[in-house]
Formats: structure tokens, C-alpha cells, sequence
């Protein structure tokens, strides 16, 4: 209920502005949220304890989007794509939704590209965090932060 | 804080004393307001989640139901012939009637007295398919409601709703749509409220909803108690944004935030 | 009920990289809504995707609540043979939808 409330007084608001301030202090907390630490924790599991390197991994998401509920998102990764040099995998992780997992997708030599495009959802502004798994067993990641805006006129009474 | 808000909001009130209607030249789609990556999602039939609305549409206008055991294209034949430009039409009058009706109206007269079948629910997913696809067979068409002496009331109606204020936040839907659209109310831009797409795939809803949905939304939003699905208030409404929209390009399925 | 959209040419050359577009209707219930009254809404995702080539998989994503309503992947394969491309969704409340098309590989 304090969510709706707090998304109303919002609909007084005229500015721009008022999207970026204050946002994290009006949106309801759930009980359970991911925070930069179990998002840590999370990318750990998949990777174990090998060390994940910053580039090779091209994260495109836009950096302001008008609905949280539906985030279009490419990822892709420069590879030859043959059997002896490849992307294993491309997982996703963000840091403020409830969980800390998005997807995980799996490649091998047929997919000619390692490059997805899906659509994600965001509780809140966040940083989104892709890890690549190579062939060679060596990991590399790339991080966006994205503003998400709030729905002006809601439809819960 | 509530003083500061209650400050912007006469702010806002007081500067939009009257804009007035907004010049046919200066009007735009919804779409132009939207971000790139939202409108690559509508453009493209691949990728717009409307067209899974279209397609569920479209086997439902082959299938045969109610007691006369009877398919829409059994009367109709090809929707993408028959049905081109009657979505763009609609609000339309209905003699027996004598009033307008939606078009999700005309679908459950046509349902109930031709198929002899039960009404399909507002916004019932069935509904929304049959009028998803049939909105389709318009796309690239001017929006056309035909206004004559027997619409004249009706219009009329509609266009006091619009700028009537209601609601707890005793708002006019033009304070917003005629005076402020261009400007952010809480992050997203106000578009000018042409129903040029609808039934639309709304973010927020993550799902395709009608015309209605999103003008009871509205409502909600100005804190008034909104009309019932079908009301003559809401298809009045409707009426009078379909004739203020006359010309635009119609783009059903559409998508928006 | 036609409830996927899947985009792939029906036609390629042998070695060439194709694109493949997938839509699904699901309501993805992320398990964290809750109604008017303040029950939580169960969560009911599809959880896997799986695209088989002539029979050999090809591509796989492992979905969470976070991937958005109504499912939208799009991937490459490399056009290998002419045949049928298979795609099978599952998930939550035994979940499972399956869809195909064929390609011809010059």
C-alpha cells in the first residue's frame, strides 16, 4: 500500500528531475532485495573462484528507460566462435530486484555469434552486470547503470 | 514536502489556465514521445508482444462458436479485405441502438445476435485478440469517426468529459493533454492522448489492454472514481478523442510505456 | 492458441549466420506481487529454453523472474543442413510449449 501511496505523490511532481531524486526512498521495499553483495555472492556461484576480468563483454542497455517493467537488452561477446575458441555462456545479474539472477545463456561452436537480445525487468535504478564464460575457462564481465522511471498514472486504486 | 508539492501543483494548475486545443498541425502520436528502444518494439511485427494478440485474433475469426455453430469469416470472409479501415471508423453509430458503439461493443452484437454466442468479457483476453486483429487490418490508415447530426450529442458529451475537471486532484483530462502535454509528470513525458494504437501493448501492464483500460487508468490516477467498462461515458470519451485524432495515422497494436 | 512468434528465414546458405527472433505469451509472475488484499501472488516463469537443430542443441537460456512478461530472445545459429528448427519453452505448473520451422540450407 505505501508504494502506491508514495507513486502518487509523484503525480504533483512536474520536473524531470524529481525522477532521479528520491526515488530510492519512495519505492516500496520488498523483504527480500538483492543488494551489490549478494549480487557478488551470486556471480561467485556461477563463476566459483576464478577471477572475472572487466571487458571482452559489450552490455547495451538503454541508460534512462520509461517503464522498469519491460528493459530491451543486448549482450555480445567478439569470438571466432570455433571449437577450440569460444563463449561458453553469458549470464546476467542485477543488483536491486528481489534476486539477483536474470538469465544464463549457453553457446558452443553453432552459434555462429555469442550475442542475445532480451528484455528485462527493473525494480529500480541499478547497475546490470553481464559475465562471459570462455572456452578457456577465463571469465570477463561489463557493467551499465540504468535509471528506471516510475509510471505516472497507476492502475491499483 | 507536501507544501512544496502543493505549490508545483498550483504551479501547474495556474499555467494551464487555458492553452486551448491544440492546432491540427502540432498534433502527434504518442509514439513520437516514446524512447527509440520503446518504438523499435512497436515497429517491428517480429518483436511488437501485440502481435501475439494479433495472432490469437486471427485463429479466433476462423473458429466457429456459439449455438449458430458460425465463424466471423464465415460472414465476413478476409478480414484483411473486409476489415480494412473499420477499427479506424469506430466509435461508429449503431442505428438500433441509436447511439455509438466501440468496437469491442460491435464484436459482442455481432457475437450475440449473429453467432448466438455469450458476449465476451471487457478486457477478456478473447476480446482484446478479436479487436487486436481487427484493429490491425487498419494500420497505416487516418484515423475517419464519421460526426453528423446523430453523433452530434454524443460528441458533444465527450468533449465536456475532456475538459471537464474530476476527481480528488479536480483535474481536466486537457489540463494535462491539451495544456501540458511535451512536459514530465513524474519521469514520463505526457503525450497528447490521441488514441492512435489502440488496443496497445502497455509496458506497465505488461500485457495489450484496450482504449478503456487505459482511460480508466487515467481516472484512477486523478484520484475519480472511474466509469464502468462500456459506460456511455467512457465510449462518449472515446468518441471525442477518435474525432480530435481525425487524420493521424492509425498503428495498432502499438506499444507503450 | 497461438501463443509464440518465431522469426527465422526459412531459407539460408550453407555456413551462414542466421538470427533467429522468439516471442512467447506468459505472464512471467515474478512471485513478489502481491494482490489488493495482500496474498502473495505464486510465481509462475517459464525457466528454461531450449532451440535444437535437427534434434542437437544449438542454444539455451536459463530464465529468472527478471526476464520480462511475454519472453522475447533472440539468438544466431549457424545454417548447417536444411531441416527443422525446434524450440520448446518450460516451466513453473509444468509449463511446456513447443514450436518449429523448417530451413532450407542451399
Amino acid at each position: 500500500m505505501s508504494r502506491n501511496t508514495s507513486r502518487r505523490e509523484f503525480l504533483l511532481t512536474a520536473g524531470g528531475a524529481a525522477a532521479g531524486i528520491g526515488l530510492a526512498s519512495v519505492i516500496a521495499v520488498e523483504p527480500a532485495r538483492a543488494t551489490p553483495a549478494t549480487m557478488q555472492e551470486a556471480i561467485r556461484k556461477v563463476v566459483g573462484p576464478a577471477r572475472v576480468n572487466p571487458g571482452r563483454v559489450k552490455l547495451e542497455l538503454p541508460p534512462l528507460v520509461e517503464n522498469g517493467n519491460t528493459v530491451p537488452l543486448t549482450v555480445k561477446v567478439e569470438s571466432p566462435m570455433t571449437a577450440a575458441d569460444h563463449v561458453k555462456a553469458l549470464h546476467l545479474f542485477n543488483e536491486k530486484n528481489p534476486q539477483p539472477d536474470v538469465a544464463s545463456f549457453r553457446f558452443g561452436p553453432r552459434a555462429g555469434r555469442a550475442s542475445v537480445s532480451t528484455r528485462i525487468r527493473l525494480a529500480d535504478t541499478q547497475t546490470v552486470i553481464a559475465v562471459c564464460e570462455l572456452s578457456d575457462g577465463s571469465f570477463w564481465s561489463a557493467s551499465v547503470n540504468v535509471v528506471v522511471t516510475l509510471a505516472a498514472c497507476l492502475e491499483d486504486a | 514536502m507536501r507544501g512544496f508539492r502543493a505549490a508545483v501543483c498550483v504551479v501547474v494548475l495556474a499555467a494551464s489556465a487555458s492553452a486551448g486545443e491544440i492546432p491540427r498541425a502540432e498534433r502527434r502520436s504518442g509514439s513520437d514521445f516514446m524512447s527509440r528502444e520503446t518504438r523499435a518494439m512497436q515497429d517491428d511485427d517480429t518483436a511488437n508482444p501485440g502481435m501475439l494478440w494479433v495472432l490469437e485474433g486471427e485463429s479466433l475469426w476462423n473458429k466457429k462458436t456459439g449455438d449458430a455453430g458460425r465463424a466471423c469469416a464465415e460472414c465476413h470472409g478476409d478480414a484483411r479485405a473486409s476489415m480494412k479501415g473499420v477499427a479506424a471508423r469506430h466509435p461508429a453509430f449503431d442505428a438500433t441502438r441509436g447511439r455509438p458503439v466501440t468496437l469491442e461493443q460491435r464484436v459482442n452484437v455481432c457475437r450475440t445476435e449473429r453467432q448466438k454466442a455469450p458476449p465476451l468479457a471487457y478486457e477478456s483476453r478473447e476480446l482484446l485478440a478479436l479487436t487486436a486483429y481487427l484493429a490491425r487490418q487498419s494500420r497505416g490508415l487516418p484515423i475517419d469517426v464519421a460526426t453528423d447530426q446523430r453523433t452530434q450529442p454524443f460528441l458533444d458529451a465527450g468533449r465536456a468529459t475532456f475538459y471537464r475537471r474530476q476527481g480528488q486532484l479536480n483535474l481536466a483530462c486537457s489540463q494535462c493533454h491539451d495544456d501540458n502535454w511535451g512536459r514530465q509528470l513524474a519521469g514520463n513525458v505526457v503525450p497528447q492522448a490521441h488514441p492512435t494504437g489502440y488496443p496497445l501493448y502497455r509496458l506497465e501492464w505488461q500485457s495489450l489492454g484496450s482504449l478503456q483500460r487505459r482511460l480508466r487508468n487515467c481516472l484512477i490516477g486523478i484520484r475519480a472514481e472511474p466509469y464502468e467498462y462500456g459506460a456511455a461515458e467512457l465510449v462518449d470519451l472515446e468518441l471525442f478523442l477518435m474525432w480530435r485524432a481525425r487524420g493521424m495515422t492509425f498503428e495498432a497494436p502499438a506499444v507503450r510505456p | 492458441m497461438a501463443s509464440a512468434l518465431i522469426n527465422a528465414p526459412p531459407r539460408a546458405k550453407r555456413g551462414e549466420i542466421i538470427e533467429i527472433k522468439t516471442l512467447i505469451s506468459h505472464p512471467m509472475e515474478t512471485g513478489y506481487r502481491r494482490t489488493q488484499l495482500g496474498a502473495l501472488v505464486p510465481r509462475d516463469i517459464i525457466r528454461l529454453f531450449v532451440c535444437t537443430y535437427n534434434g542437437t542443441e544449438v542454444f539455451r537460456a536459463e530464465l529468472h523472474p527478471a526476464i520480462a512478461a511475454n519472453p522475447f530472445i533472440v539468438f544466431s545459429t549457424v545454417a548447417t543442413e536444411s531441416g527443422t528448427l525446434a524450440f520448446q519453452w518450460t516451466g513453473d505448473r509444468g509449463f511446456s510449449e513447443t514450436e518449429s520451422v523448417a530451413i532450407t540450407v542451399d
